[in-house]
């Protein structure tokens, strides 16, 4: 069956796609593969989710990465860019040119970008940087100035520092041990670097702890936040649950939504950080969650927690 | 020839045997854009619950070898929003939907068994009794055959008379054959199984278990021998009450291997997780499956290894003979 040709033609395909290239940078890996349908759809921000393990795997789920960037060359090429820290991503790592694999993509929202041209800061942790050169392009076609705020432990782990010189208005690198750039993380950076780029908008991706931190830094500048989150997904495309975190819609009730489809980007300040690994006592269906409508029969929250039924 | 795939779920007759499992498909839209909905048996829709329910912390999920836990908890938005938004949706896709509930109380199950009988369109009614009776210290329905016998009764109660009712049963019991007799006894047309069966993972390197809820459901291809065994013992004891047969199932050979054992169905889980269009892969696999056998009809199947044995032994007393 063709995959995808059942609904629109911006949604997600299922594709068998050729490996052309995988590549080491730093500590990382970089894969080409040919896939011409989600390269042609892609939007920055957007990820594809791999099956790992060939056929008769035991690894059973996906592993979504975001898209670090699309090429026509060969028909429509996706990059995207991995740690070889589990077993599937080793396996990823071990693929050469002409292997096939399975993924699904492009999935997931977008960055959105603004309709004016305005001094945009893009924050990168580790290889979460890998979405925002795309992102940066894309801005500079909306005669938007990119600024970089990258970070990670080491020089080798912080992806695409070369590329945010080249490519950036400015482009500041952040590492823990201090062999690239200054010493510290990015969030020590970021009131200089808003400061000095007059930022007006902010996009982040990274760890969730980082996330967290240049939420609250934004909020304090009252300048808007966009956030890529890195939640572990089991299928990528809303069918399983497993990857929610709190939200707060624009209707003000929290909701435990699908990172892969509701997100994987979000206003930051939507993201209820200090709840992120719980289920907020006002959120909608929470124990606490009182239905403005009709009344349910309380369930006593102790009586929740001690079991572990496996209705899923 | 093609092999006739098809089968009959109450007075619905459904194009093929392959359905998609419980959870594993959430209301069948995320699927739409990946496979034609209306080409496989059915949906089968994740848990409704009356109310809406915001479910388990995260980590929800751990994978393991050939499987993986979840522990979900029911998150989902309510018996209203299904009967306005999922439903409909379903049903304007050509779709048949198995709608399965959950609740915590007796009435809870008759209460939603009410409400889908009143909305048109649903094919049947699965039961998830794997979950907590408040009523009776959290004590799971589906593992106390009394518990799990007054909820289909009450839903069986319910239910509009043509609208077949499936109890869901989980394999952490001692004899599920004795949960199975006590469901049908109560009233139920046909028995969904297998459930997850309750796992649990712990980090090594933090010391911790993985999954925030503690514990989760084991599902995937580790837990199919389990299901085969399940549909077997209770195709055995029950050879009259139809089945439909979930656990591990990849391929079309492996959903054979459960139809084999006793199932007239084959849900599909977790291998949707691994690729989305394997409901329509499968049933597409079964049909080849079926013709490299020279099977006319799915139907003919259903329970055959139970006739096989008896057919290989008297196979063995012939070669002795001749020997």
């Amino acid at each position: 069956m063709t995959a995808g040709e059942h609904e629109s033609e911006s949604g997600p395909l299922q594709v068998r796609g050729t490996v052309l290239t995988v590549r080491q940078v730093d500590a990382y890996y970089a894969m080409t593969i040919v896939a011409p349908g989600i390269a042609a759809r892609f939007k920055p921000g957007q990820f594809v989710a791999v099956a790992v393990g060939g056929p008769d795997t035991s690894m059973l789920l996906r592993r979504a990465f975001s898209i670090h960037d699309v090429r026509p060359d060969h028909g429509g090429t996706v990059e995207f860019v991995f740690a070889a820290a589990g077993r599937g991503t080793r396996w990823l790592a071990e693929r050469k040119a002409r292997d096939v694999l399975d993924l699904t993509g492009p999935l997931g929202r977008p960055f959105p970008v603004p309709r004016d041209p305005v001094s945009c800061l893009l924050v990168g942790g580790g290889y979460g940087s890998a979405p925002l050169f795309a992102l940066a392009s894309r801005l500079r076609q909306r005669r938007c100035s990119v600024d970089f705020l990258l970070g990670a432990a080491s020089g080798d782990r912080v992806f695409g520092a070369l590329t945010a010189r080249r490519s950036g208005r400015s482009a500041t690198i952040t590492t823990v041990d201090g062999s690239l750039g200054v010493r510290g993380i990015v969030t020590d950076m970021l009131g200089q670097v808003i400061h000095e780029a007059r930022t007006d908008v902010i996009y982040a991706c990274g760890p969730m702890g980082m996330l967290r931190q240049v939420t609250a830094l934004a909020r304090r500048y009252d300048i808007p936040v966009q956030v890529a989150v890195e939640e572990s997904m089991a299928c990528g495309i809303g069918v399983c649950m497993t990857c929610v975190l709190p939200v707060v819609g624009t209707d003000g009730i929290t909701k435990m939504v699908r990172s892969c489809v509701d997100g994987p980007v979000f206003r930051g300040e939507q993201v209820r950080w200090d709840e992120v690994g719980t289920i907020p006592f006002d959120a909608f269906g929470a124990p606490g969650w009182e239905p403005k409508m009709r009344r349910i029969p309380a369930r006593p929250a102790a009586d929740e927690a001690r079991r572990h039924g496996h209705g899923a | 020839m093609a092999p006739d795939l098809r089968v009959r779920l109450g007075s619905t007759e459904l194009p093929n045997p392959v359905l998609t499992a419980s959870g594993c498909a959430s209301s069948g839209r995320e699927l739409a854009q990946f496979i034609d909905v209306s080409k496989i048996g059915a949906v089968v829709t994740k848990s409704v619950m009356l109310a809406p329910r915001a479910g388990r912390p995260t980590p929800r999920m751990a994978e393991t070898n050939s499987g993986m836990l979840n522990s979900i908890g029911l998150q989902g938005p309510g018996i209203d929003a299904f009967l306005q938004r999922d439903l409909p949706w379903l049903l304007s896709r050509g779709a048949r939907a198995v709608v399965s509930i959950a609740g915590s109380t007796v009435d809870e199950y008759a209460e939603l068994a009410t409400r889908l009988s009143d909305a048109a369109g649903v094919t049947a009614l699965e039961v998830n009794i794997s979950c907590p009776n408040v009523e009776h210290r959290g004590q799971v329905f589906a593992c106390d055959p009394v518990d799990a016998g007054a909820v289909i009764e009450a839903v069986r109660a319910r239910a509009r008379h043509d609208l077949p009712v499936f109890a869901k049963l989980s394999p952490d019991v001692t004899d599920i054959v004795q949960i199975a007799r006590s469901c049908v006894s109560a009233g139920a047309d046909g028995l969904s199984m297998i459930n997850t069966l309750l796992g649990m993972v712990i980090d090594t390197e933090t010391m911790r278990p993985v999954l925030a809820g503690l514990t989760g459901g084991l599902s995937g291809p580790a837990i199919r021998p389990i299901a085969v065994r399940c549909i077997w013992q209770v195709r055995a004891a029950l050879p009259d009450v139809p089945i439909i047969g979930m656990g591990g199932v990849m391929t079309g050979r492996d959903a054979l291997e459960l139809i084999l054992a006793g199932a007239s169905m084959v849900s599909v889980g977790t291998a949707i997780f691994h690729d989305p269009s394997a409901c329509a892969r499968i049933a597409r696999e079964l049909d080849e499956e079926l013709a490299r056998r020279g099977v006319k009809r799915v139907s003919e199947i259903v329970g055959a290894a139970h006739e096989a044995r008896a057919a290989a032994s008297q196979g063995r007393v012939a070669r002795m003979e001749r020997t």
